[in-house]
């Protein structure tokens, strides 16, 4: 789909981080995981690494956050990750785009369930502020230092994080006066 | 657990990784000695059990980027836009209820209001420029809109959730009511997820009528976007022809598609029916009317001194800031970067048709407004080579796993029974994986990420939305401003609330 896909092998080469990738050129990135589907590159810093991670992109030219989210990922705790990352319940997912290099690269941090908390990408990337928001709204994971960690579409006094797997659906009550009880 | 108190226990082992850099995320001269580090015992295990990993690359940090001097902001006409507004801000930072009336709700500190001269109103969500479910609350001093902060979530209805009870084969039905104003581009930003999960090719002629649709599309939400934005700046005129440009655009939707909006047209492995005959002529006559009534637009409000006043320097963002902010599409190109996703990352065959990318120079309403006006003109020089190139051909793959038979293959073959039975009851399985997908949608960057399980429903979908994420921009284009500007810059925003809440 891009033109960079053509540099960028299917599976890392044995002993050390393909040609080409952001892991070989970077020294902030050293060790850090690699993995490639369909042609994205795909990196798996620690949670403690994210943000210096996130800090060198940016310094290599990845100047805009285009997207972050969350993923519960409670029924597929077993699911296929690279060596070196140990599978957590939530895992944070953050895109970010280099216009001089048209490249996208993903980092997908592993997130515990009874800590869900990752320092906050603001300072770098400001414009992560609603998607973190959204992501905290939805998933209740925590943003450290965060300037304004609120409900962004959910109502302020709801309860619970509705996208997370165990969250009940179809058990909402009816949001309006004299509601006849659960659905 | 009340947000405040998770809030409060924020300072967990990762609490404290901002401590070590600057403001700007680059790495202080200096690091505190175990600065904040230590307040959970985890953490500090941690940095030491993982044999110094974080110290070693902190340590590499710093010696690249010593000798700063004082982290202090400078003067105001030394400090940067992106550094200026991580520092002062313009997002108003309040409740989103305490503005109904500051003094009922006692943790509100009443400093964050200024010294008394501000006052917090609310413009909508039920004003009709808000072109939706918008509210936004600006903080005045005088007539000077100050701080502010779009409040959504009013027509949030869980569409990332509903896509998870849904198959791939029904997702496109969900998707194409977020942006109510260019659902096909909707379609195809989740059919090439789709795709690129599967891995399948599309047939040429399946391409290029995805690309018609888009850019009709593109040119219909423009038009509908400039008539809108006429309507917010008191002509009416503008509303009537836009509308009625639009009009002939959903006709030819209608005829092709069954439906006006929501279409479903575009669907995982082709698009649902191939064009209908005279498509061509159809499409002629739409895009020679369209583009002659362009000029009547420049004559209406382009050179018009009323319109001009009222746009001009007015909402200015700058490229660093406009980037900084993630915003996308129009806004970031009248702010100057040349980026769009057709151009810069092809998808379809964008690479095969001839267009330029337009660009502003200032960055203000304006700018946004010349930007759209000539993506319309692009869009239709492109309509004008598709015309031209259309391949002939399948209009989806001949994979039945896929894409359901024919009609009457049903009757006489049972295994076009079953196909089409499993298609529809169960749909596909793609791999499992996790892509994520753009394009370039009217207003900016529309992406799709899908985590795949390996069943017949995404374990995951979540939508990048180009309103969503360009509404971060709206304080920071309306800092400083008028009152009366604000309508005009939230209109030039173009933001769509069925994309901004989902």
């Amino acid at each position: 789909m891009t033109d960079v896909r053509d540099g960028v092998p299917d599976a890392p080469a044995p002993g050390g981080a393909p040609e080409g990738s952001l892991v070989a050129e970077l020294a902030a990135l050293d060790g850090v995981p690699v993995a490639y589907f369909r042609g994205d590159e795909v990196l798996f810093p620690a949670r403690e690494r994210y943000l210096a991670a996130a800090v060198a992109l940016k310094g290599a030219g990845f100047a805009m956050c285009s997207d972050l989210c969350a993923v519960d990922y409670l029924a597929h705790m077993d699911r296929p990750l690279p060596d070196g990352v140990a599978a957590e319940r939530f895992e944070v997912v953050v895109n970010l785009l280099s216009l001089e290099r048209r490249r996208r690269v993903r980092l997908r941090v592993q997130v515990p369930e009874d800590d869900a908390s990752v320092p906050t990408l603001f300072r770098c990337y400001p414009g992560s502020e609603n998607m973190e928001r959204e992501a905290f709204d939805l998933f209740g994971i925590r943003f450290t230092d965060h300037p304004d960690l609120t409900r962004i579409l959910m109502p302020q006094d709801w309860e619970g994080h509705p996208l997370r797997k165990d969250y009940g659906t179809g058990r909402v009550p009816v949001q309006f006066k004299d509601a006849p009880g659960p659905r | 657990m009340s947000d405040e108190q998770e809030r409060g226990s924020a300072a967990g082992a990762v609490a404290s990784q901002w401590a070590e850099l600057d403001p700007a995320g680059r790495p202080r001269d200096e690091r505190p000695p175990e600065h904040g580090r230590g307040d959970a015992p985890g953490a500090r295990d941690e940095t030491a059990g993982a044999g110094g990993d974080l110290r070693t690359h902190f340590d590499v940090l710093f010696e690249q980027e010593t000798g700063e001097g004082d982290q202090e902001l400078g003067p105001l006409a030394e400090t940067d836009a992106v550094e200026l507004l991580i520092e002062r801000g313009a997002v108003l930072r309040v409740p989103e209820d305490s503005a109904l009336d500051p003094t009922l709700d006692p943790e509100l500190d009443a400093s964050s209001f200024g010294d008394g001269e501000t006052m917090i109103i609310n413009l909508g969500p039920q004003h009709p420029s808000t072109h939706g479910v918008l509210r936004v609350m600006l903080e005045l001093e005088g007539e000077t809109v100050l701080r502010s902060k779009p409040v959504i979530g009013y027509l949030h209805t869980g569409m990332e959730k509903t896509a998870e009870e849904l198959t791939y084969v029904q997702g496109a039905t969900n998707v194409t009511r977020m942006d109510y104003l260019s659902p096909l581009n909707n379609e195809i930003c989740w059919c090439l997820a789709v795709e690129k999960l599967l891995d399948v090719e599309m047939p040429p002629r399946a391409t290029w009528i995805r690309m018609l649709m888009s850019e009709l599309n593109r040119i219909s939400s423009h038009v509908m976007w400039a008539a809108t934005n006429g309507m917010d700046l008191a002509s009416t005129t503008m509303m009537i022809f836009g509308f009625r440009e639009r009009e002939m655009v959903l006709a030819f939707f209608e005829k092709t598609t069954g439906l006006r909006m929501n279409h479903n047209y575009v669907r995982p492995g082709g698009v649902a029916a191939d064009l209908p005959d005279g498509w061509e002529d159809d499409v002629s006559v739409i895009v020679e009317t369209i583009a002659t009534r362009l000029d009547e637009y420049d004559e209406l409000l382009t050179g018009q001194p009323i319109f001009r006043e009222r746009t001009e320097g007015v909402g200015v963002i700058g490229p660093e800031l406009a980037l900084a902010m993630s915003a996308t599409g129009p806004i970031l190109r009248a702010a100057g970067v040349a980026w769009d996703l057709r151009r810069a990352m092809p998808y379809l065959a964008y690479d095969e048709v001839d267009f330029d990318v337009i660009v502003g120079t200032v960055g203000d309403t304006f700018d946004r407004y010349a930007v759209r006006l000539n993506e319309i003109r692009e869009s239709i020089r492109i309509v004008r080579q598709i015309l031209e190139k259309m391949p002939s051909g399948d209009y989806r793959v001949q994979d039945k796993k896929i894409t359901p038979p024919p009609r009457a293959r049903i009757d006489e073959s049972m295994e076009a029974l079953i196909h089409h039975f499993k298609l529809y009851t169960r749909g596909f399985e793609p791999p499992v994986g996790e892509i994520y997908s753009a394009i370039e949608s009217p207003r900016g960057e529309l992406g799709c990420y899908l985590v795949s399980d390996g069943s017949n429903k995404p374990y995951r979908m979540h939508w990048r939305g180009p309103s969503f994420v360009n509404l971060q921009s709206v304080p920071a284009l309306l800092r400083g401003s008028l009152l009366a500007d604000t309508v005009a810059i939230l209109s030039s925003v173009d933001p769509v609330l069925g994309e901004v809440d989902r």
